[in-house]
């Protein structure tokens, strides 16, 4: 499916990145191999999986679902999951949205674009949201808002630190304005945490755009991003059509945001769990006995 | 009036924009300038005055009349120090206990190079979380268009009343047609899907009042809002600030129908 797409036009450049989500289990989908576009070596689904979804030739990124994503840095067996019941319903009634819900939840496996929980990171006790690129491309609907406040809420409670990891696409259109203000619902939620004295880790992931980095992804105070994530507020295609010429080549990437002072540090997939954890023990956190 | 009815009017070029509410409602408005960290987003206003004997900060996003106002105000699409510009005066505001006026009218936050160099995402996230907190009174009110977070930014209020044929929505219609649908001719029907109009939003919870327009004679309007925001923010005013911010959070935290 890359290889034939990549001379395509993209619909959507978003879309269209190289490092496509593969959350798809080996053979979910009769699919076992994929092309990495970067150096066009033919990979294992499964060894793609078992390397982090990072290309054992080149060391590109592919993107990575939310269960993959907790795996990774959560301490074995220690997560939780929380909100699993809150589901985006049909507030407006737009017109195939349900189709549209009903599609994602298949090809995700999931039943909303973030998977929250509490678990253990090198022993400390945090509360952790990761995003699902598989389930419209990690779109804001009122579901999504409402567990990542939930999240907030229940760790300002329990005086736990927040880790995030953010991919998403922007707001849910077909929510409309529910879906805008789903922004201002979990700034708030972030706002009390952060006032309560606690820590916020935002691991921005490609692509992070829209309305989640104009709320949640960029309230951290500390924000990370993985090497080469798309990072923006307007997405590079309508960037293109306002100003009428091409972008530069690294633009909105994350090496680009660090040059412009808005993440503290890139950090690759193979050192994000050591990372966390020396973030998570330097705010006082302590390993739960 | 339908609701691609009321874009073309809350667009139209004869309607008053920030600047005609700041100069027909208050009194002694004192324009301050700038972000302190960049430069003097002119596409946003800011400053302080007086409503009927009140001290308070007024910030409004402006597009201007003719094509030159226009081209200044960058057609009322704020970059990153604009938002910035607008906390600066929100921060003072809570500093002085005055309360806040924002007037809202934008296509949305510009989308270009500078914009995102200087971090479009992150000014609104900030301004957006500041506002949740800031103890002080917030009314925002939508007189023409209300285009997704760069209007949000502004309207982070304890109240948000809009204009009757005002539009407030999370993207414009032309703009949810040509991507849902690939099809821009079908702007009219992505105009009734989104629930954009005053009456829908009325309906959603999303604004508390809906101020009746009459014709191309705004006078009504401004001694309607005159006296009401007047009256409003004293009430408001008289709240202990830190319980108005927990309410605030309340008015937000209840948006999102979702099954349990």
């Amino acid at each position: 499916m890359l290889g034939k797409g990549i001379f395509k036009k993209p619909k959507n450049t978003l879309e269209a990145s190289p490092f496509e989500a593969t959350a798809k289990k080996p053979g979910a989908s009769g699919e076992v191999c994929v092309k990495c576009p970067a150096c066009r070596t033919a990979l294992f689904l499964g060894d793609l999986a078992a390397n982090g979804r990072i290309c054992p030739r080149c060391g590109a990124y592919f993107r990575m679902g939310a269960r993959e994503r907790l795996d990774s840095v959560c301490d074995a067996d220690s997560f939780e999951e929380l909100f699993s019941g809150v589901v985006s319903g049909d507030p407006l009634r737009f017109p195939d949205y349900e189709n549209k819900l009903a599609q994602a939840r298949a090809r995700s496996g999931e039943p909303e674009a973030v998977v929250c929980g509490t678990a253990r990171l090198g022993g400390v006790p945090m509360a952790i949201f990761a995003m699902e690129p598989e389930f419209m491309l990690g779109s804001m609907g009122a579901a999504l808002g409402e567990k990542v406040t939930l999240l907030f809420e229940q760790a300002t409670l329990n005086r736990l630190p927040v880790v995030g990891f953010t991919v998403s696409g922007g707001a849910r259109m077909q929510e409309g304005i529910l879906s805008l203000m789903q922004m201002a619902k979990t700034s708030g939620a972030v706002r009390r945490h952060g006032d309560a004295g606690l820590l916020y880790i935002c691991v921005l992931t490609d692509p992070t755009t829209g309305g989640v980095t104009a709320s949640f992804a960029m309230q951290g105070d500390i924000t990370l991003a993985e090497p080469g994530a798309l990072v923006g507020f307007a997405g590079p295609r309508v960037i293109e059509q306002t100003m009428r010429q091409k972008l530069p080549e690294r633009f909105q990437r994350a090496e680009f945001l660090l040059e412009k002072g808005f993440v503290d540090a890139i950090v690759g997939r193979r050192e994000m769990k050591q990372t966390l954890s020396l973030l998570l023990r330097l705010h006082g956190g302590e390993a739960a006995v | 009036m339908s609701a691609i009815e009321s874009v073309r009017a809350a667009r139209a070029s004869g309607r008053p924009t920030g600047l005609d509410f700041i100069r027909n409602i208050f009194e002694d408005f004192f324009e301050l300038h700038g972000d302190r960290r960049f430069g003097d987003d002119r596409a946003v206003v800011a400053g302080v005055a007086r409503l009927d004997g009140l001290p308070v900060t007024v910030i409004a996003l402006e597009k201007g009349h003719t094509t030159k106002e226009k081209l200044e105000r960058n057609f009322g699409s704020a970059h990153p120090e604009g938002y910035r510009k607008a906390l600066r005066q929100m921060k003072l505001a809570e500093k002085f206990r005055r309360p806040v006026v924002c007037f809202v009218d934008t296509a949305g936050a510009y989308c270009g190079i500078g914009a995102e160099e200087r971090g479009q995402g992150q000014a609104i996230a900030e301004i957006l979380m500041e506002c949740m907190g800031l103890e002080t009174p917030v009314i925002s009110v939508l007189i023409g268009e209300g285009g997704s977070g760069g209007a949000l930014a502004l309207a982070v209020a304890d109240e948000v009343w809009m204009l009757q044929n005002a539009v407030y929505s999370v993207i414009s219609p032309e703009g949810c047609a040509s991507i849902l649908w690939k099809d821009a001719s079908r702007t009219a029907e992505a105009a009734e899907c989104l629930k954009l109009t005053a009456g829908d939003l009325l309906a959603l919870g999303v604004v508390e009042r809906v101020l009746p327009e009459t014709g191309e004679d705004f006078a009504p309007l401004y001694a309607l809002l005159k006296r009401d925001l007047a009256e409003t923010l004293r009430a408001l005013g008289a709240a202990d600030a830190r319980a108005l911010a927990a309410l605030r959070y309340e008015r937000f935290r209840k948006f999102g129908v979702v099954k349990a």
